[in-house]
């Protein structure tokens, strides 16, 4: 009996000679070699594999200018310095993507807060009124949840706990970004950002904005999710490839930076 | 307002442990190479997470539950078949056994389920304690509506019932090496076992207890957090997913399961034409 796999957005028709050898791909619909690929550019057809339709103009520019802004976190970024550390000790590539997704994955202005943030944007909306008890009580909220492997979120989703004061590129982003006819949650969040931000404490992150933005697109969550993963990891590799050719001398090792507090001391536990 | 973050930037206070280069290694608190010397891999990998030295039947049960419960060599499951995928497409054992561990966080079966389990186990006896009937307590279990979001979730009772059978064969070996360590009776193993015959009887004769349920259990009995419980699971299904991998790579590249074109299963839009002008 043939296996087979279920797709509403991915056919191919095989070679003559070879059955397992694609002659044709379509994506929703679309010849990828035969027509898109002297049409689209890559952030259109990624656009076009998350929601199976052509994006406009308005769509296109917002998702772009998010990719170009959540691209490189920075060497400083926790996902990146986890890329970096596969780099500098000279692990394979792969390794260090996987390094950036997993440590990029969390609830700390990871794909987790940005996936949480979704769902908030899906249940209060554009209104202040549903965003105050999720800002005020977001740690008490996430007690009644079902048990997950995840942590408990620590902090409401797309906020900074660790912030002093938001900072300029989410600024800038959030201006640039919610200057389009279809950024109706950016705008709303540009509009009320000093509201929100003092409800909970914190300034706003990145994630806050991806969210937003992911949002505007038409995003499920998990989408989201999904997107921001991916279009986080150019940095990462960059920087992975960077710290491969310098090595682990000038990579950071913080030398005297344990500070063990039940150290019994080198004679091996005698000093206890 | 001022940063917390300064006063973290150049120390990190623990009681994990250290490595004093070229000297010695401490792992809460003692010594590796004089104190810890004679544990073995599980022994210390329950040191590690638990911080207490375990007895010889603790070590024995967390033994028995990875050898017999965790590590298949069957490439159709699907956290090995990321090492056998691995393996035939001639990447490294390493990638695959880690990509392997990482999707073993799942929902149907894996980790979710171990620690839905053991919180299951919580939740039931907290009713029991309250007055509750079993029966009752499942049946409303049972009735919990699925959350939206379309999201894939645990089942409303995680450690009972399987996707591809409803038999758990790991059930009899686990219990015979739990009967013979003395770890049978334990209350979170009865209240397990209780829980399946109180779903039998009610007619749901697919939910049998699986072996998520009866690790859940076991090492709930072993007086293990549910934190815990699933720290010391994480690496448990390593084993199949390199075996798997080094299967693979040992047979022709390219030849596991290879996929011909028409298996896709197209159910999406008509072929159509890009305009240029779309965007």
């Amino acid at each position: 009996m043939e296996e087979s796999i279920e797709s509403a957005f991915w056919q191919e028709y095989a070679e003559a000679d070879n059955p397992f050898a694609a002659t044709k791909c379509r994506c929703a619909g679309y010849d990828v070699y035969g027509d898109l690929l002297d049409k689209v550019n890559w952030i259109e057809y990624l656009y076009l594999l998350f929601h199976t339709e052509a994006p406009t103009a308005q769509q296109v520019k917002l998702l772009n200018g998010l990719a170009v802004a959540i691209a490189n976190p920075g060497p400083r970024d926790y996902s990146v310095h986890a890329a970096m550390a596969a780099g500098a000790g000279g692990s394979t590539l792969a390794s260090a993507l996987m390094a950036a997704l997993a440590v990029g994955a969390g609830n700390l202005g990871g794909a987790r807060d940005v996936y949480q943030a979704l769902l908030v944007w899906e249940r209060c909306g554009s209104d202040f009124s549903q965003w105050l008890p999720v800002l005020r009580h977001w740690q008490e909220q996430q007690q009644a949840l079902p048990v997950s492997t995840w942590p408990a979120p620590e902090h409401p989703p797309g906020f900074d706990p660790n912030g002093v004061s938001c900072p300029a590129p989410v600024r800038q982003t959030l201006t640039y970004l919610a200057d389009n006819t279809i950024a109706e949650r950016l705008l709303w969040l540009r509009e009320n950002r000093y509201q929100l931000e003092a409800e909970a404490g914190l300034p706003l992150a990145f994630s806050g904005v991806a969210a937003a933005a992911f949002a505007d697109l038409g995003c499920s969550p998990q989408q989201a999710e999904m997107l921001y993963l991916l279009l986080r990891l150019p940095g990462a590799a960059a920087h992975a490839l960077e710290q491969l050719q310098l090595g682990p001398k000038s990579f950071p090792f913080y030398r005297h930076g344990i500070d063990l507090d039940n150290d019994p001391g080198p004679a091996g536990g005698e000093a206890r | 307002m001022k940063t917390p973050l300064a006063a973290w930037e150049n120390t990190w206070t623990t009681s994990l442990g250290a490595y004093f280069p070229g000297e010695r290694v401490v792992l809460r608190g003692r010594d590796l190479f004089t104190e810890l010397k004679d544990l073995s891999w599980i022994g210390l990998l329950i040191y590690g997470i638990t911080g207490n030295i375990p007895d010889e039947k603790s070590v024995r049960l967390l033994n028995g539950i990875w050898t017999l419960a965790t590590s298949y060599p069957d490439p159709r499951i699907w956290n090995n078949r990321i090492g056998a995928l691995a393996g035939t497409a001639r990447s490294t054992a390493t990638l695959g056994v880690s990509a392997g561990i990482a999707i073993t966080e799942a929902v149907v079966y894996g980790l979710q389920p171990v620690l839905g389990a053991t919180q299951l186990l919580i939740d039931v006896r907290e009713r029991l304690d309250r007055g509750d009937e079993l029966a009752d307590v499942i049946a409303r279990r049972l009735e919990q509506p699925c959350d939206d979001n379309n999201q894939r979730r645990l089942a409303a009772l995680p450690g009972f019932g399987r996707p591809v059978s409803s038999r758990d064969e790991r059930i009899a070996p686990l219990m015979s090496l739990a009967e013979e360590l003395g770890f049978a009776q334990g209350p979170s193993v009865s209240l397990a076992f209780k829980i399946e015959e109180t779903l039998l009887q009610s007619g749901r004769s697919k939910l049998y207890l699986n072996v998520a349920g009866l690790m859940a259990a076991l090492l709930s009995d072993q007086g293990y957090t549910p934190a815990q419980q699933y720290q010391l699971c994480v690496l448990c299904s390593s084993g199949g997913m390199l075996f798997c991998a080094a299967d693979a790579a040992a047979q022709p590249q390219g030849r596991f399961f290879p996929m011909r074109c028409s298996s896709i299963k197209y159910r999406g839009k008509a072929s159509r034409q890009w305009k240029t002008d779309e965007t």
